[in-house]
């Protein structure tokens, strides 16, 4: 499987891999040129959409819904409801059950009822209000123990085994058991949800949309228009943030854009106000998971039961996956020798959890990091040996799902040096010290491991295309099927292909991602942008310039060899020429210099019927060393101090993957202590602004804060320049601040488990110590 | 009278006519100018997308501040330089805060980037300033990044802020000062019809008679509040006075026996008299919303539209502060607490406005503490409030006053303890016992989004048992998170 690492891999110094360059949009980012879709120029007569809704509703059966009183309103165009839908009135990106506009049943607290077309986005708010919509209310689901007692899901249940658990733990020396929760988190892209489309003649549509996945906007706009996919183009410049939210979660803004604009004949424009944007979008999973762990008295793991027990909202979405991957991950690093993982997918009447950076896997890692902690705990060994102990090796290498670990020893050796860098043994006894000294303070130290598996678990999705054209003047036109949420893939491809074709980056026009330039594009997710993008643009490059070495060599009698690519020139033998030049020559000879490229990952054989193959192409290693301090009268909490170890394989740009595992590791660290979801009694999201939901600011980060970069020897896989994929796994590093919060409170009564929740907001953390205090000592 | 609003932007004088009562800066600058720089992010202050720079005089000196746009409305602007980002860079060339962020790979996605760079503008051209990791993130508390983790954003700003600023506005300070005392003058300002107006008072006696026609109309300070009940709750407010230009509503004044706050001082302004009565206080007013929204929030304004989320009523009430009220009918003085009547319902009559505070100093054998417990450090609505108030003489408390923020549908003291703590013996912890039992029948907290009522009531008490512990010197070693979180800041710089 392992391709071991060639020279061709790694050519001599790079002009453009490998630098730590700005973002492609940078100047325009600072500038305030940077064009979102709601500073494109809007073609006159825009009409702009707000969609309406049941405000009190949470689920039931739709009574009567009285417009009247929005139709009159100032400046109304047009109420569009379920009745305008021409084609298929569904916007689900898997198994459907996703109204664009409901038909005669609320779903959930904030599903959409009815459209709004207006003049202006004012117009369209103040009269989107005036609706009265009668809903005969029935009961709610909304907790995983609702919908157990309901037995309601969304999706098959699924699971993972090997071996014997019951089995192992008989055997097992110890058995611990217990239960946590795990929050969701709303993703909180600053650009909110966004699509603008204007009607094109026979039919056609052209919508702008803020997506991670323009393919399947594209799809579901010809599916609800009710035409066919090549009626239908989206385009994407770039987005104001996406986080897994604009995977699925774009396509109903667009939808609802598109038949405004079908019914108007006018172009129309939806953005949502940030409160109906939190109210109506999915958001990451919460969990219960129930777990039992055996093992022995030397901390190693015999046997390992986990359930997941998944709040999937109201539709499948992209539940399977994400709970999927949750499985793949209940295993963090450590080698489970006999296995039961299960998971189920569980239906309640609350807004369709979807994507999130992670995509399921930093609860299942994290509910493995748990377990850890309390044979730690029990034990009274540090965590981390229990941790390493534990560790994939050379023998025992095989996940739950059958995949070996290969890379165990970059795993072994990221931790250790972490462990060294971190000073992480002389702090512990610090840590001790002062949580001898102190009785209401209490500080706690962790230090995690990340293991991410990188491609898509539906094998389909791995696989994507690039347009590159040259043109005669030397210029060269980029497009692919990757799209831009700010995690830098523009640049990253930009980069390869201007070291492709030895051209500045200057010569190498980026492109808005568009689905009649590249089709059939897979969305942007599973941190595979870079691995497939880049692959397919590099094949594309590629073949255009080995037309043009083809045509030197014939041209000058030479051999390939005797042909190099380099400052926007081609040196044959000792003569060089412009690339302008020799692109002019070419389309002479009539050569095409445009080629669409095309990658397919090698090597995916996942079954996931019989759970059996190899999902992952590799993974991605990463470890944190976080230290806390809590009030154990208040539950205050801060983070003292953060180092990170991150393996990239061989960075394409390291400024940008720098960026992603320190913006990863904050995004994680918000969700697991400052970003709480609350949902009141009656299924009403009550966070849904900012000025209740706390995503963490700039003071949250640590004032101590190291960040390195892996040196290892690139990925053994053949990636791209032997790069790692990068965007999802720097959330779980987040992990070891849980896991130091765990330890400070841990510390308040050697022996025993702390019960702490995520996120360990001061409310968790108090309930924890609280918990922890009331129970007797440990004997 | 004028029926136009004047202000400054790239260096010219735009006198505009047509200003709604509530249209903000952020709807202006975008629907209007179609300068599509500024973001909208949130439409209520809480993540600086949207985040401009106001130039105005303060004391003859120029000062830029930095504001949310979306909830400000255009006519607060009336008589202030306007800077966007689109004004930044010189011909072409980059603004030093735009080049230090891109220089530290500062943005990613790129939506939040242009309020950053106006929030580093008003930092790189903030007077005396000291360079530290610490003022950059309280100063960019109002900008949130979902993409960067923050890191690089603080290292430009470190980079590039803290030098003598050298940039086209500080070459044309002279001229834009100039310009600037050009449009302040005293006339009202009164734009629109009797039935809908936005209109800015030069006078208290102008006010008086204004609002005394128009009891109906909503009074604007620093529209932290107001903007919300425009741009979230859809409110008709077609009849809008800002206060922001009445002379001597701004005002500060501390002296021995206390502090004087003015209706329109913002909470910037005072922070650092504030902070002279009490360090627990400066601490509370940093963590009061964000730089943007202490730059435009007022304390009286907070207290006079009873906002049930206002942090600061609780220190001023065990503070003691009375309140002053003004009509054309005259002036009256009561006590901060009688002024909340219930949840959203303020002691004031028609026609009647706030017209100031006072904040008396504690005195030598007085002892204040205060403490803010929220999910989150920075920008973040308490979940519970203490503030505590002891006159101890010969160690025996002979006077306690205490109020609580999220305990109650209004700040409010907390009578039974009060009582049960007045002759507990700051030496003897045993005493504290009753008081902190009595809370149990001062509150009934609820259960919301920020916190249990369990949760509520274990920390009330919990904050009355560490001001007694730090007052009374028995506190073992260091007993705030606070003060570890600033150890490692220092440790790190």
């Amino acid at each position: 499987m392992t391709v071991p690492l060639d020279s061709s891999d790694m050519p001599g110094p790079m002009k453009h891999v490998r630098k730590a360059l700005p973002h492609d949009s940078a100047e325009m980012h600072v500038m305030g040129t940077a064009t979102y879709i709601d500073d494109m120029p809007e073609p006159v007569g825009t009409l702009h959409v707000v969609p309406g809704w049941a405000r009190e509703a949470v689920r039931g059966r739709i009574v009567s819904v009285n417009l009247d009183d929005v139709r009159s309103a100032p400046g109304v165009v047009a109420v569009l409801t379920a009745k305008d839908v021409p084609g298929i009135n569904d916007c689900s990106s898997s198994f459907g059950g996703d109204p664009v506009l409901a038909e005669d049943e609320i779903l959930f607290y904030g599903q959409v009822v009815f459209a709004v077309v207006a003049t202006s986005r004012d117009a369209a708010r103040r009269a989107a209000i005036r609706a009265k919509i009668e809903v005969s209310p029935i009961t709610p689901i909304l907790t995983p123990e609702d919908a157990i007692d309901a037995d309601t899901t969304v999706l098959p249940d699924y699971q993972f085994r090997r071996g014997s658990p019951e089995t192992g733990m008989t055997a097992a020396e110890e058995v611990l058991e217990g239960s946590m929760r795990i929050g969701g988190q709303e993703h909180f892209y600053l650009e909110g949800q966004v699509a603008m489309a204007q009607p094109q003649e026979s039919g056609g549509m052209m919508v702008y949309t803020s997506t991670q996945h323009p393919t399947e906007v594209q799809h579901t706009v010809a599916k609800v228009l009710g035409v066919p996919d090549a009626a239908v183009t989206a385009e994407v410049r770039r987005m104001g943030g996406g986080f897994g939210g604009k995977e699925s979660q774009a396509n109903q803004w667009a939808a609802l854009a598109s038949l405004a604009a079908r019914f108007t004949g006018q172009a129309c424009k939806v953005r949502l106000d940030r409160d109906d944007d939190m109210i109506m979008t999915g958001k990451r999973h919460d969990f219960r998971v129930d777990w039992k762990i055996g093992y022995d008295l030397d901390g190693r793991i015999r046997a390992v039961d986990m359930e997941f027990l998944a709040r999937c909202g109201y539709s499948p979405d992209l539940s399977l996956g994400v709970n999927d991957r949750t499985l793949f991950h209940a295993d963090s690093s450590y080698f489970y020798p006999d296995a039961s993982i299960r998971s189920r997918r569980l239906r309640t009447d609350t807004c369709s959890n979807t994507a999130f950076r992670g995509f399921g896997g930093p609860q299942g890692m994290l509910a493995a990091e748990r377990m850890i902690d309390a044979i730690a705990i029990k034990l009274e060994k540090d965590p981390l040996d229990i941790r390493k102990l534990n560790f994939y090796d050379g023998e025992r290498n095989l996940t739950p799902y059958g995949m070996p670990v290969e890379e165990f020893e970059v795993m072994h050796d990221l931790i250790s040096q972490l462990e060294e860098s971190s000073d992480y043994w002389n702090r512990r006894d610090d840590v001790n010290d002062f949580n001898s000294a102190n009785a209401v303070l209490k500080k706690g130290l962790a230090l995690t491991p990340v293991k991410f598996g990188i491609s898509f678990t539906l094998k389909h999705l791995n696989q994507a295309g690039a347009l590159v054209h040259l043109y005669t003047d030397g210029s060269v036109h980029l497009n692919h099927g990757g799209t831009e949420m700010g995690q830098g893939l523009y640049q990253k491809v930009a980069q390869v292909v201007a070291e492709e074709f030895g051209v500045t980056l200057d010569k190498v026009r980026i492109t808005a991602t568009n689905t009649s330039k590249v089709p059939n594009t897979s969305p942007t997710a599973a941190s595979s942008g870079t691995d497939l993008n880049a692959m397919a643009a590099k094949v594309a490059a590629a073949e255009i310039k080995g037309r043009l070495i083809e045509f030197l060599c014939e041209q000058h009698q030479c051999g390939t060899d005797a042909i190099r690519f380099s400052d926007n020139k081609v040196f044959v033998a000792d003569e060089s020429f412009p690339l302008s030049e020799i692109a002019k020559q070419a389309h002479w000879a009539r050569i095409q210099l445009s080629h669409a490229g095309f990658y397919a990952t090698p090597g995916i054989t996942w079954d996931r019927e019989s759970a059996t193959g190899r999902p992952f192409y590799y993974f991605a290693y990463g470890g944190a060393c976080a230290e806390v301090t809590i009030d154990t009268m208040t539950g205050e909490m801060t983070v003292d101090r953060v180092d990170i170890l991150h393996d990239v394989g061989h960075s394409i740009n390291p400024a940008i993957d720098l960026g992603q595992i320190e913006g990863g590791f904050a995004q994680g660290m918000g969700w697991l202590t400052t970003e709480e979801l609350v949902w009141d009694e009656k299924g009403r999201l009550r966070t849904h602004a900012p000025s209740t939901y706390k995503i963490p600011t700039a003071a949250d980060i640590p004032a101590d804060f190291n960040v390195q970069l892996y040196k290892g020897s690139g990925n053994p896989q053949s990636t791209v320049y032997r790069s790692k994929a990068v965007g999802e796994p720097p959330v779980m590093l987040a992990n070891a601040v849980f896991c130091a919060i765990n330890d400070a409170i841990a510390s308040l009564s050697p022996g025993q488990i702390p019960n702490l929740d995520a996120p360990a907001t001061p409310e968790a953390i108090m309930k924890a110590v609280q918990d922890l205090r009331s129970r007797r000592p440990s004997s | 009278m004028r029926d136009t609003i004047r202000f400054l932007k790239g260096g010219q004088v735009v006198e505009l006519e047509n200003v709604g009562p509530t249209e903000t800066v952020l709807d202006y600058l975008r629907l209007r100018c179609r300068q599509t720089g500024t973001k909208e992010g949130c439409g209520e202050g809480d993540c600086g997308a949207c985040t401009v720079a106001l130039g105005r005089l303060v004391d003859g000196k120029l000062v830029y501040q930095p504001v949310n746009s979306c909830i400000l409305l255009l006519g607060m602007i009336d008589g202030a330089e306007l800077v966007t980002v689109e004004d930044l860079a010189l011909d072409s060339k980059l603004h030093p805060v735009q080049a230090a962020m891109v220089e530290f790979h500062g943005s990613q996605c790129g939506f939040c980037t242009p309020g950053f760079v106006m929030s580093l503008f008003t930092l790189y051209h903030a007077h005396g300033q000291e360079k530290s990791r610490k003022a950059v993130t309280e100063w960019i508390a109002g900008n949130l990044c979902r993409c960067t983790g923050y890191r690089p954003i603080v290292d430009a700003a470190l980079d590039a802020c803290f030098d003598a600023a050298d940039d086209a506005f500080s070459w044309r300070a002279n001229e834009t000062r100039e310009l600037l005392q050009k449009l302040a003058d005293s006339r009202d300002v009164f734009i629109g019809e009797s039935d809908s107006f936005f209109s800015s008072p030069a006078t208290l006696d102008g006010l008086a008679a204004l609002y005394g026609q128009h009891p109906d109309a909503t009074l604007v300070a620093g529209a932290t509040d107001v903007g919300l009940w425009i741009t979230k709750q859809l409110r008709d407010l077609p009849k809008m006075i800002w206060l922001g230009r009445i002379e001597g509503l701004e005002r500060v004044e501390s002296s021995p026996s206390g502090v004087l706050i003015g209706a329109m001082a913002t909470y910037e302004t005072t922070e650092e008299a504030m902070s002279d009565l009490s360090p627990d206080l400066g601490v509370l007013w940093k963590r009061i919303g964000s730089k943007q929204v202490r730059a435009s929030g007022t304390v009286g304004g907070n207290i006079a539209n009873g906002s049930p989320i206002g942090d600061t009523p609780p220190a001023l009430i065990a503070l003691g502060t009375t309140l002053e009220l003004h009509s054309s009918e005259g002036s009256r003085a009561l006590p901060l607490e009688k002024f909340f009547l219930d949840y959203g319902k303020q002691d004031r009559n028609s026609g009647e406005f706030v017209t100031g505070l006072f904040v008396p100093r504690p005195s030598s054998n007085q002892a204040f503490r205060c403490y803010k417990i929220s999910k989150r450090f920075d920008q973040d609505i308490s979940s519970v409030m203490g503030a505590f108030r002891f006159t101890i003489d010969d160690g025996t408390i002979t006077d306690a006053r205490i109020a609580y923020g999220g305990m109650a549908a209004t700040p409010k003291r907390a009578e039974h303890a009060e009582r049960a703590l007045t002759g507990a013996l700051m030496d003897d912890p045993s005493t504290w016992g009753a008081g902190m039992q009595a809370l149990l029948s001062d509150y009934k907290p609820m259960t919301d989004m920020r916190a249990s009522a369990e949760y509520r009531m274990e920390t009330a008490r919990a904050l009355l048992a560490k001001a007694l512990m730090e007052i009374s010197g028995t506190a073992p070693d260091e007993i705030r998170v606070l003060a570890i979180r600033e150890a490692d800041n220092d440790r790190a710089a």
